[in-house]
């Protein structure tokens, strides 16, 4: 039932839920502010976030590789923070603030990562590649929270829940050092608004 | 996926209810182990209840001097939390080798001290398993044992626990507190997790329907001398093939006190306070780690394809001693 057309943003407010009322758990309201926009959302229980995404919203660039949260291609930003979306109930998340890939770029202007991308040539099929810049997005705002010095080797550490099997992991490297290093590039506009990263 | 039903607890009062009302529920936080066993038909609960809203996601000074960080807490918001990092270094070490960031930010601390073996029968519905299902037998001891248990295992169970977290925990003599019907009671990490013995089916000694609040960590923290040496198939983002949590306490060259757990060899987190007081009074060097690293794997018990395990135990217990002795507590992969 995915497409791999993107529909309106109406259409996508206007979806219809996953499915309704089956076996032992019915449907539960759920409000998600997704990309900046709010959704009134129906859902049963075992909908994870990536098939929400995916299969009712048509947000198919968050991918389904592994299902696990082994590979990362399912990497998007919850209230900031990211995580595996394949890995989570989407009606836990009621009330949360979810980026995609879609929703990265303002409008038609890039993302400084997704310049990056294309500019460093980091990527061959481009199946992990929204995976690998949400997962970027998130380490940026993570190093610039803490506002440690992030070397190389760092990036590669915590980017190590995305996994590129085509092997260009140079070039993505080369990316995400290029926007890291590049104190312009984390233009307020491009940042999701919710800060709150949950816990203390 | 099986269908269940849901509900959103908002008290702990509440959850505890809420679970107690239905014996075949689960309580949900971070879910990234849960949900990827009830993907796999490992795990089917028919309601889960999910806790992420209670008030448990503190990390605060504890009346003894230590730490008490609350249950909700994700793996990210303790190994970055200026007080773990300052006071407990090894626990941070510990937290950051395992995972990815992505699951690190969602996982929660109680629910890393639940989370299941990564042995593949027990993964395999197809295949039996006397930990998912008692009685139905071990392939693993006849089978692929590579990534298996070497010590405190028995002939119905040879599975690992897969946590870093909780080998550094093990290592500081950190506490669980947990609440049930019958209020809260304290369990010394130590008697947390079990051996597998004839009940390879139960993993800790939490009683049904009980909760982890909040995980203690006393006031002494070995920050001076600590180390977490994770080895395993690559360099990131894989589970340990042996783990080493090593603190020493020392008055110049001689050890006052130390602590050493091991991972990815037994069934929980190994501890042997022989072998750390073996080390008391003698002089930090190699040929006393190596002695103790030795007395460590003594009652190993291997299988046909982990027995290399022994001889990379006792490496690696002694290179984490001198990692702690050294107070180079950032192995390879360690990241501030």
């Amino acid at each position: 039932m995915s497409s791999f057309t993107q529909p309106s943003k109406a259409a996508r407010a206007s979806a219809p839920p996953d499915t309704v009322s089956e076996g032992r758990g019915g449907a539960l309201p759920l409000r998600l502010t997704v990309n900046g926009r709010l959704l009134e959302l129906s859902v049963v229980p075992w909908t994870t976030l990536l098939d929400l995404l995916r299969n009712t919203l048509s947000l198919t660039g968050t991918k389904k590789g592994c299902d696990h949260g082994q590979c990362g291609a399912c990497t998007v930003l919850v209230d900031g923070t990211r995580i595996n979306a394949c890995l989570t109930l989407a009606v836990m998340h009621d009330g949360a603030d979810v980026l995609t890939i879609e929703g990265v770029a303002d409008g038609e202007t890039l993302h400084p990562l997704q310049r990056a991308f294309i500019e460093r040539d980091a990527f061959q099929c481009g199946y992990c590649t929204p995976g690998q810049i949400c997962s970027a997005l998130g380490l940026l705002r993570e190093r610039r929270a803490k506002r440690a010095a992030t070397t190389d080797d760092d990036v590669r550490e915590l980017m190590s829940g995305n996994l590129c099997r085509c092997g260009a992991y140079p070039n993505i490297l080369a990316a995400i050092r290029d926007v890291l290093h590049d104190p312009t590039s984390g233009s307020a506009a491009h940042e999701p608004k919710d800060d709150a990263g949950g816990g203390t | 996926m099986n269908a269940f039903s849901y509900t959103r607890a908002d008290s702990v009062a509440a959850a505890l209810h809420s679970a107690a009302a239905r014996p075949d529920a689960a309580f949900i936080a971070g879910g990234t182990n849960l949900i990827d066993l009830m993907k796999e038909n490992v795990a089917a609960p028919a309601h889960l209840v999910d806790i992420t809203r209670l008030s448990l996601r503190e990390i605060a000074p504890s009346a003894d001097g230590g730490l008490r960080i609350g249950a909700l807490v994700s793996n990210s918001n303790v190994a970055s939390h200026p007080e773990v990092e300052r006071r407990y270094p090894l626990l941070a070490e510990a937290i950051l080798s395992g995972a990815s960031a992505q699951l690190r930010n969602m996982a929660t601390t109680g629910g890393n001290l639940l989370q299941r073996t990564r042995c593949y029968y027990f993964y395999d519905v197809g295949t039996p398993c006397n930990k998912r299902e008692p009685g139905t037998g071990c392939p693993a001891i006849a089978g692929h044992n590579r990534i298996h248990a070497i010590l405190g295992t028995s002939e119905h169970c040879i599975a690992t626990h897969p946590s870093d977290m909780c080998v550094a925990l093990a290592a500081l003599s950190a506490t669980v507190i947990v609440e049930g019907s019958a209020g809260e009671r304290r369990i010394a990490f130590a008697d947390f997790h079990r051996l597998p013995g004839d009940t390879p089916e139960r993993d800790t000694n939490l009683a049904a329907g009980e909760l982890i609040t909040a995980v203690e960590l006393p006031a002494r923290g070995f920050a001076e001398h600590a180390s977490y040496l994770k080895v395993r198939d690559r360099a990131s983002y894989a589970f340990a093939l042996v783990s080493v949590a090593a603190a020493l306490e020392l008055d110049g060259e001689q050890v006052v006190a130390a602590r050493i757990a091991l991972g990815g060899v037994a069934h929980k987190p190994w501890r042997d306070l022989e072998a750390e007081q073996q080390l008391v009074g003698k002089p930090a060097r190699a040929e006393e780690f190596l002695r103790v690293g030795e007395w460590l794997v003594r009652g190993a018990r291997v299988h046909t394809h982990n027995a290399f395990k022994v001889e990379l135990a006792k490496r690696a217990v002694v290179r984490a001693l001198e990692q702690a002795r050294d107070a180079r507590p950032a192995g390879p992969g360690a990241v501030s």
